[in-house]
């Protein structure tokens, strides 16, 4: 009786999830797998191979894992430090690093855009010294640093929380054993804190591969994304079905991704928080 | 039964939460207004709101593509939109646009130069649906201190001096047009070869635009962020006015001569309410307060002739004599074919 | 000695990183001229011009408002997923936490325009209830993640045993299960809260006509240029939000200690 009404409970979020998870996605692949006429093709997913389908699809994927590879460096230091802190400090610190994601995105990309210009904030301190100015806006090099900059605390956080779960005496263990530093980070620190970096690496891939606002605010719509061709698609070219169909592909890198971190994190739970 | 009970609840509620929203409006209803971005005084709509009591919403769009496709799926309805040229004839063919009752526009009838009545034939041949809000030419406008003598040809824009230093439109009549017309051939070009060899031009280009962009070419233009860019001519009072280095030319190439209109979409809801607007807007000294806030040349005589400053009157910049300059067109609507091929060219030359 | 010297320069570099930017656009909101591009002189003028500016203050309350109903909405439905999921075969279970992760993982633009679609076909006009729908449907997996792995840890016979003493079922939630899952509640409450104030790519592709979030706000006025007004808004919500956090950071030590 009691499981019974317990199960009950569920029926709202299994509504709502049908109606507004599976049945869009549903109508994606409706769309993506037909043509104006309503009759099945293949030709919206063959799209993608396309010359500048495929091309932007290569630049997209190029620049995310670079971005990815960047973070993962930055973040990885950074979240043994903190994680080593006094921790009284902790939530502090960790706010710290989440508070620019309460200024809004696409002011914190613009402002990039401020920095970098020709005639902005970075070049004028540079000339002020009688250096050389740095001329990356509007280049791939832009785009990367606004999706590191974006995107590092999604991997910041996954990868703490997964260090400070470690339990110091298993570190301990290993150096009573004999273990040097070296040897501790590689054997002990750094497979325990796999789930984290999965975590880290899907939440910081996926956005980074399908974004169309960064490429537009600091490449100078000169460098055309995956998530630039499917947007046109839709708000401007009106093709929804070939922008679905390119959405499809699109989902199989992050299926790829969903079962990697469905291997490495088990439990369902996640290492975000 | 619980478990119909529960869906009958969600369902309930995911009504409720849908019809939310369009709840709150004026004491004479509402009109909403899709309209390019900066393109009316905001102190215009507080009067109509004042004098009238419709509660105006108001939303903006950057391209005429980027409006299209948001109109055609229905799913947001707007009473008054302002579209140019060709994008209105696209309308009428694709049958978007419902007919305006003159009878309810007076202002427009009185204050609007018949010259831009007959214009408007080329897309609205009974002048029945549309009502000219702004016009202009798109053209150059470059920063004197940056660049060597005078410019006047599009080829400027492929000149290895200015590489990072050009600023393009974003859009992609825009920059087909600059294309085409570099090569000699028709803007509205629906020639394969012909929009081949605009494509190869637009790519050889690509490596010295430093950026293609919209709206944003009038703030880098001030900054000093690049020497040349392309604009349309109402930008280009504007800019002086804040960076009198800077100066507007039409190529000598020919170039668009636009029209942006009001008109009124078949599935408007408050369809009256939108002739009001439209109606206010050609008022004459609405339309001046326009003007000076976008400083876009308007097709409203009456307004014209309240400017006070005669160098704004008499701008060659905001009112050109047209008969001066060569191959100039206007936009046409080139069919879903053209439109396609257009489209997949322009991604061409973006993913280059 | 050398080493912790080390570490705080790395820390510093990416703090200087992280805050350059927000910097740049709290001293833009003083700067007198309307373009980004000049420096004209220090002014206050678009902190009071901000409270006049109807469009702008509509979307902030528009915002405010879809993140928390959102956000509230998420919660109720979480929480109640949340009890039925924990009860269910390990089986069905996988199903539901599968298609729960799907819009977290999968791509905003996917999301968005799925929803679009559907919103179109089902014939619903655009508007703040296509956004909140929207909002509801990618906040609601935050608040399951964040309450599921609480609600694994609970002792079923705790609340069994308060079954027994005779409470009824939702009084017995809300003694016995409801305290101990409420950090998980809150957290789940506040990063929802967070990603519905920051999302942009999800309501560019639901939203209708003049109901702007202060992402749409933005991304309209980053193309045409950006009113002041805006970097003087976001550096008042900047500045609030970091008070807060020191606030909570000095509140008595209890409650954190609770959480972990």
């Amino acid at each position: 009786m009691k499981n019974s009404r317990l199960k009950l409970l569920s029926s709202p979020y299994i509504v709502w999830a049908v109606i507004f998870i599976i049945v869009p996605l549903g109508m994606v692949f409706y769309y993506g797998l037909t043509d104006k006429t309503g009759a099945f093709t293949l030709d919206n997913i063959m799209a993608m191979m396309s010359e500048e389908h495929a091309k932007a699809l290569w630049i997209s994927l190029g620049l995310s894992l670079l971005s990815t590879a960047v973070c993962f460096f930055l973040a990885y230091p950074l979240a043994m430090i903190l994680a080593h802190m006094n921790v009284n400090q902790h939530s502090f610190i960790v706010l710290i690093f989440i508070l620019p994601m309460w200024m809004n995105f696409l002011l914190r990309t613009l402002a990039w855009q401020t920095l970098l210009e020709k005639t902005g904030v970075i070049n004028n301190i540079l000339s002020f010294f009688h250096l050389p100015a740095l001329n990356i806006i509007n280049t791939p090099y832009a785009i990367v640093l606004g999706m590191v900059y974006n995107f590092l605390p999604f991997m910041v956080l996954p990868i703490y929380n997964a260090l400070v779960k470690i339990d110091p005496n298993v570190v301990n263990a290993a150096k009573d054993l004999g273990a040097n530093n070296i040897q501790t980070f590689f054997k002990i620190t750094l497979p325990l804190s796999i789930p984290g970096i999965i975590s880290g690496i899907t939440m910081v891939f996926i956005p980074a591969l399908t974004t169309f606002v960064i490429s537009k605010l600091l490449g100078g719509s000169k460098i055309l994304l995956i998530g630039n061709v499917i947007e046109e698609e839709f708000t401007q070219a009106g093709n929804w079905h070939l922008g679905s169909g390119l959405s499809i592909v699109l989902m199989i890198f992050i299926l790829i991704n969903m079962a990697a971190s469905a291997i490495f994190d088990k439990d369902g739970e996640g290492g975000l928080l | 039964m619980k478990k119909i009970f529960l869906l009958s609840v969600c369902s309930a509620i995911l009504l409720s939460l849908a019809a939310c929203g369009n709840s709150s409006s004026g004491e004479n209803g509402e009109v909403i207004v899709y309209n390019w971005g900066e393109y009316l005084d905001p102190e215009a709509i507080a009067l109509f709101e004042e004098e009238t009591g419709i509660k105006v919403i108001y939303d903006e769009f950057e391209t005429n593509e980027i409006m299209y496709p948001k109109v055609e799926a229905g799913a947001t309805e707007y009473d008054v939109i302002c579209p140019s040229d060709y994008m209105i004839q696209k309308m009428l063919e694709n049958d978007l646009l419902a007919e305006l009752n003159f009878d309810n526009l007076p202002n427009a009838k009185a204050n609007i130069g018949a010259s831009y009545w007959e214009q408007s034939k080329e897309f609205d041949p009974e002048n029945k649906y549309s009502v000219p809000y702004c016009w202009g030419t798109v053209g150059i406008l470059y920063n004197k201190t940056m660049v060597d003598g005078t410019i006047d040809s599009w080829s400027v824009l492929w000149d290895e001096k200015y590489k990072d230093n050009i600023l393009m439109q974003d859009s992609v009549r825009d920059a087909f047009m600059v294309g085409l017309k570099l090569n000699g051939f028709s803007m509205n070009s629906v020639d394969a070869g012909e929009l081949e060899t605009a494509k190869n031009s637009l790519i050889e280009q690509k490596p010295l635009v430093q950026a293609y962009v919209v709206d944003q070419v009038r703030d880098k233009m001030i900054g000093n962020e690049a020497a040349i860019g392309v604009i349309y001519s109402g930008e280009a009072i504007y800019t002086q006015r804040e960076n009198p280095d800077l100066e507007y030319v039409i190529p000598k190439e020919g170039t668009n001569v636009w029209i942006d209109s009001w008109v009124i979409p078949k599935n408007a809801p408050n369809k009256e309410n939108g002739e009001k607007f439209i109606d206010f807007m050609c008022r004459p000294e609405i339309a001046l307060m326009n003007f000076e806030y976008i400083t876009y040349s308007t097709p409203n005589d009456a307004a014209r002739a309240l400017i006070e400053d005669d160098d704004i009157r008499n701008s060659t910049i905001a009112f050109p004599d047209l008969s001066q300059y060569q191959n100039l067109e206007t936009f046409q609507y080139l069919g879903e074919d053209a439109d396609r091929l257009y489209n997949d060219l322009w991604k061409e030359i973006k993913s280059e | 000695m050398m080493k912790t010297t080390a570490k705080k320069i790395y820390i510093i570099l990416i703090f200087i990183f992280l805050y350059a930017p927000i910097a740049t656009l709290m001293v833009f909101s003083f700067n007198k001229s309307r373009t980004r591009a000049k420096w004209g002189g220090f002014t206050f003028q678009w902190y009071l011009s901000l409270l006049g500016n109807r469009e702008i203050m509509n979307a902030l309350w528009n915002t405010l408002f879809i993140a928390l109903v959102s956000s509230l909405s998420a919660v109720v439905i979480g929480t109640v997923a949340c009890i039925a999921i924990n009860n269910m075969t390990k089986r069905k279970r996988t199903v539901i936490m599968g298609i729960t992760n799907i819009p977290m993982l999968n791509a905003d633009i996917v999301t968005g325009i799925s929803l679009m679609l559907l919103f179109i076909s089902l014939g619903f006009k655009f508007g703040l209830g296509t956004i909140l729908l929207s909002h509801i449907t990618f906040n609601i997996p935050y608040v399951i993640l964040c309450v599921m792995p609480r609600m694994r840890q609970l002792n079923p016979s705790t609340y069994e045993a308060a079954l027994d003493l005779g409470a009824s079922p939702v009084h017995a939630f809300f003694k016995v299960v409801f305290p101990d899952i409420l950090p998980g509640v809150l957290s789940g409450f506040l990063m929802a809260f967070t990603m519905s104030l920051d999302d942009f790519i999800i309501t560019h592709f639901t939203k209708g006509a003049g109901v702007d979030t202060l992402s749409t706000k933005i991304y309209t006025e980053v193309k045409k240029g950006i009113k002041p007004e805006m970097y003087a808004l976001s550096t008042i919500i900047f500045v609030t939000v970091l008070l807060l956090l020191f606030l909570v950071n000095k509140a008595p030590k209890e409650k954190n200690e609770r959480r972990i």
